[in-house]
C-alpha cells in the first residue's frame, strides 16, 4: 500500500485509508467524507510541522492548557451549562477524572468543597444522588458522585458515605427482571444496570439477590452485529456495549455473551482513516468512543484470554485495537488549543469529551513503548477500564470499603 | 434578581416569578452552593428565578395548575431535568388533565430536543397511560426523516411496535429507509428486529428471501458493513450457519471476480474457520495476512489474532506439514499469544 500511494504522504499517514463510496453516494457517505476532509487537513499540517526543525516532538499533549481549562471549569461554568443543571455530579466527575489523569494535585480546600457539593446532591428520600440539590435520586449521577468521591477521597470522606441509604436506593430502582430504571418512574436501559453494578461493587453493598437476572438481561442486549444495544433489540452502540461488557466483567460473567462477535464488532469501529472510533456501524468518529470502544476491546480481550483478572499494573499489556492511530486522532484532531478536547474537528470542546478522550488516551498508552509523541510529556495516568477510575485511587477506596462492613 | 424584568433573552416581556402577585405566597428555594462552590453554573437570572420556585413547589408537593405551568417554564430552560418531568407527570395525574393536550406539548418538545432521554420517556408514559399508539408511527416517521439514526426515536418505535403489535408494514418502512441510504445501519437493525419478532428468522424459506435481499444490497456497495452484518445475523438462524451454500457461492463468486472488500475477505476467513473441511484453511491464513498487511491494515493485530485460530485449526485437523509462507505468520502468532496474555 505504501508503494502505490505515490503521493507526498509521510510515514505518519501510511496505511490510512479513505472512505470509498463505490459510486453510491448516500447521506452517510457524504457526512463521512466531510469529516475525513477536515481530518486530512489537520494531518497535512502536522506533516508540515514535522518538517520544521523544532525541539518539540509532535503530536503533543497540551497538558498545561488542559489543566487551565479544567481548573477554570471548576471555578465556574458559563450560563449555557444550565442545560447540564441535572448533570452536576457528572461535571464533577468529568473534570476531576481528567485532572487525575493529568496528574494534577487536588488540594484539601478543593476536596472539601467537592464533598460539600456532592453531599448537597443527595436525595434523602430515595437515598440516591440527584443531578444536583433538590433533584430526585438517579443512578447516573449516583455513579458519577461515587466515582468522584473515589478520586478525591480519603478514609474520612469514604466513611461518610451512606452505604445503607444507597443500598436501599439500588433496591428501589431495581426492576423484577434484573434490569434497572435510572430513577423511580424513569426510563430503563443498560446504563442504569452498569451504574448500579459499579456503585454496588465499589461500596461493597452487593447483596445476594440485588443482581438476580441481571446477567441474563444484559446478554439479551447483544445484537446480531456483536455489540450491545441500550435495550434488547436496539442497535449495537459503543456506550451501551461498554456498559454491558463492564457490568458482565464486574458480575464475573464475561463468558455468558458471545465475546468473539463482540470483539469483531468493536475492532471494526476503529476508522481506517481518522484512527478514532465511531459509536455505531456507518456513523462518524467521536473522541468519546476512544474510551467506550477502547475499554470494550480491553475487557473482551480479557474474556477471550480466559483469565480472571486484569492484572493491570503488571507485565506487558497490549490491546487488539490500533493504539498508535487512536492516540494520533485524540492528540492531533481533538485538542482545543486553549485546552479541553472535542468530539471531532470543528466542534466545541466540553468536559465530557475531555474526560473520555483522555481516558481513551490512557488505555491506548498501555505501556511506555506505545506512547505516541514525547513519552514524558504525553503520558497520562493509568485507569481501570471497567470503572474508568485511576488505578491507584480505586485500589485504595476498595481496600477501604472491603475492609469495613455495611453496618 | 427582581430589579429587572427586561431579560434580554425574552423579548415578549418575561415577568419574573418573584414579581408575580399570584406567587407571593411561595418562598423560592435557592440551590445550596456552599461557601466555595465548585463547578458552579452561572445561571441566568431567569433560570435562578424559575428554578427557585420550581424547587419550592416540588418540596412542598404543591398540586396546582400554576405548578404545571411552572414545569413548562422550567423544562423550556432545561429539558433534561428528569425531576421536573417526573413531577409534571404527577401533576398530570393528580389534576386529571386531558392527556391529548399533553401530546401537542411533547411533540414540540421532542422536535426541539430530539436527542434527550427525558422527552422520549415522557412520551412513552403518555402512550402507556392512554393505551393509544395511533399517532406514534406517523410521528416517528417525521422524527426519523429529520434524523434517520436517532437512537431514542428507534427505541420508542421498537417499544410501540412490540407493545401494540404494529409490525404490519414495518418491513416496507425499513426497505424505504435502506433505499434512501443503504448505509443507514439503524434501518438494517430495525429490519432484523422485525424479522426476529414476526417469525421470519424461524422459517428458513423466508430467511432465504432476506439473505437474497442482503446479498443484493452487498452487490450495490461491497464495502458497506451494514449489509454484511445483516447477512451474518441472518445466518445465525440457519442450520448451516455461515456455510449456507448460496452464501458461500456468492462470496466465492465475488472473490473470483476480483473484489477485495475487507468484509468479503473477513467473511471468507470466518467461513473457513466454521468449516470442518480443511480445504480453505490455507487460503484463510493467507487472507488474514493480506488483511493485516494491506486490505485492513488498521486492524493488523486483530487479523494476526484470528490467524492464530486458523493455525490452531490447521494443526489440529491436519497431519500434513504446511511449510512455505509460514515463517512470517508463525512469528506473528507468538506475538499475539503475548497480546492475549494480559
Amino acid at each position: 500500500m505504501e508503494a502505490d500511494s505515490g503521493s507526498q504522504e509521510t510515514e505518519r499517514s501510511v496505511g490510512r485509508e479513505r472512505h470509498d463510496n463505490e459510486g453510491i453516494p448516500t447521506a452517510s457517505s457524504f457526512a463521512q467524507e466531510q469529516v475525513e476532509e477536515h481530518v486530512a487537513q489537520i494531518f497535512k499540517s502536522y506533516e508540515l510541522w514535522s518538517g520544521l526543525d523544532t525541539e518539540v516532538e509532535f503530536p503533543l499533549l497540551r497538558t498545561a492548557e488542559h489543566r487551565k481549562f479544567l481548573s477554570a471549569s471548576l471555578s465556574g461554568l458559563p450560563e449555557s451549562f444550565g442545560k447540564l443543571d441535572s448533570s452536576q455530579t457528572w461535571l464533577c466527575y468529568w473534570i476531576l477524572h481528567s485532572l487525575a489523569l493529568l496528574d494534577s494535585r487536588i488540594d484539601d480546600r478543593l476536596r472539601d468543597a467537592v464533598v460539600v457539593k456532592l453531599t448537597n446532591s443527595i436525595d434523602k428520600e430515595s437515598g440516591g444522588y440527584g443531578g444536583g440539590p433538590y433533584q430526585y435520586g438517579h443512578l447516573a449521577p449516583t455513579y458519577a458522585a461515587i466515582n468522584s468521591l473515589v478520586i478525591i477521597g480519603s478514609p474520612t470522606v469514604w466513611s461518610s458515605v451512606d452505604r445503607e441509604g444507597l443500598k436501599k436506593f439500588l433496591y428501589k430502582v431495581r426492576v423484577g427482571d434484573g434490569s434497572f430504571v435510572v430513577h423511580e418512574g424513569g426510563e430503563s436501559d443498560i446504563r442504569a444496570v452498569y451504574c448500579a453494578v459499579v456503585v454496588a461493587k465499589i461500596l461493597n453493598i452487593d447483596s445476594a439477590d440485588l443482581f438476580d437476572g441481571t446477567v441474563e438481561w444484559i446478554v439479551r442486549c447483544q445484537t446480531y452485529e456483536g455489540g450491545f444495544g441500550g435495550d434488547p433489540g436496539q442497535e449495537a452502540h459503543g456506550g451501551y456495549s461498554f456498559c454491558a461488557i463492564a457490568a458482565l466483567y464486574l458480575l464475573n460473567a464475561l463468558h455468558m455473551c458471545d465475546l468473539k462477535a463482540l470483539m469483531r464488532w468493536t475492532v471494526n469501529r476503529q476508522m481506517p482513516f481518522e484512527g478514532g472510533f465511531q459509536g455505531r456501524t456507518n456513523k462518524l468518529v467521536d473522541s468519546c468512543y476512544s474510551f467506550w470502544q477502547g475499554a470494550t476491546v480491553v475487557i473482551a480481550q480479557l474474556g477471550l484470554s480466559g483469565r480472571e483478572s486484569l492484572e493491570l499494573d503488571t507485565g506487558k499489556k497490549d490491546w487488539i485495537f490500533n493504539k498508535e492511530l487512536l492516540q494520533e486522532y485524540v492528540l492531533m484532531c481533538c485538542q482545543d488549543e486553549y485546552g479541553g478536547f472535542m468530539d471531532k474537528p470543528h466542534v466545541r470542546r466540553d468536559p465530557y469529551h475531555t474526560c473520555y478522550a483522555l481516558s481513551g488516551l490512557s488505555l491506548a498508552q498501555s505501556c511506555r513503548e506505545h506512547i505516541v509523541g514525547d513519552v514524558h510529556k504525553n503520558a497520562v495516568k493509568q485507569i481501570h477500564p471497567a470503572f474508568n477510575l485511576p488505578l491507584k485511587k480505586l485500589t485504595e477506596a476498595m481496600d477501604f470499603f472491603y475492609g469495613s462492613t455495611t453496618k | 434578581m427582581s430589579e429587572s424584568s427586561s431579560d434580554s433573552s425574552c423579548p415578549d416581556r418575561w415577568v419574573f416569578y418573584c414579581d408575580r402577585p399570584e406567587w407571593k405566597d411561595v418562598t423560592p428555594l435557592a440551590q445550596e452552593e456552599g461557601p466555595s462552590p465548585v463547578a458552579a453554573i452561572a445561571y441566568s437570572a431567569k433560570f435562578r428565578d424559575v428554578y427557585g420556585y420550581m424547587r419550592a413547589v416540588i418540596k412542598n408537593k404543591e398540586i396546582s395548575e400554576r405548578a404545571l405551568e411552572l414545569t413548562t417554564d422550567a423544562l423550556e430552560l432545561n429539558p433534561a431535568n428528569y425531576t421536573v418531568w417526573q413531577y409534571r407527570r404527577l401533576l398530570l395525574k393528580e389534576l386529571n388533565k386531558d392527556l391529548h393536550d399533553e401530546f401537542d406539548y411533547i411533540n414540540q418538545m421532542i422536535e426541539d430536543s430530539a436527542k434527550n432521554y427525558q422527552v422520549w420517556h415522557h412520551r412513552m408514559v403518555l402512550v402507556e397511560w392512554l393505551n393509544d399508539p395511533s399517532m406514534e408511527l406517523d410521528f416517528l416517521k417525521e422524527a426519523l426523516s429529520a434524523d434517520p439514526k436517532n437512537y431514542h426515536a428507534w427505541k420508542h418505535r421498537q417499544w410501540v411496535i412490540k407493545t401494540f403489535n404494529l409490525f404490519g408494514s414495518e418491513m416496507e418502512f425499513t426497505e424505504s429507509l435502506i433505499e434512501d441510504d443503504l448505509r443507514n445501519n439503524s434501518a438494517w437493525n430495525q429490519r432484523y428486529f422485525v424479522a426476529l419478532h414476526t417469525g421470519i428468522l424461524s422459517d428458513p424459506d423466508r430467511t432465504r428471501k432476506e439473505i437474497d435481499f442482503a446479498m443484493k444490497a452487498i452487490l450495490k456497495a461491497t464495502l458497506n458493513e451494514s449489509s454484511w452484518n445483516y447477512l451474518r445475523g441472518l445466518l445465525i438462524h440457519m442450520d448451516k450457519g455461515l456455510l449456507e451454500e448460496d452464501v458461500v457461492d456468492f462470496c466465492e463468486k465475488l472473490y473470483a471476480s476480483g473484489n477485495r472488500s475487507r468484509h468479503l475477505l473477513a467473511m471468507l476467513v470466518d467461513i473457513a474457520l466454521e468449516d470442518e473441511d480443511t480445504k480453505n484453511d490455507e487460503r484463510a491464513l493467507q487472507l488474514c495476512e493480506e488483511l493485516a498487511k494491506r486490505y485492513d491494515h488498521i486492524r493488523e493485530k486483530y487479523w494476526n489474532y484470528i490467524a492464530v485460530s486458523v493455525k490452531k485449526k490447521i494443526s489440529s485437523t491436519s497431519t500434513t506439514n504446511h511449510k512455505s509462507t509460514e515463517n512470517e505468520t508463525s512469528r506473528g502468532c507468538e506475538q499475539i499469544e503475548d497480546t492475549v496474555n494480559l
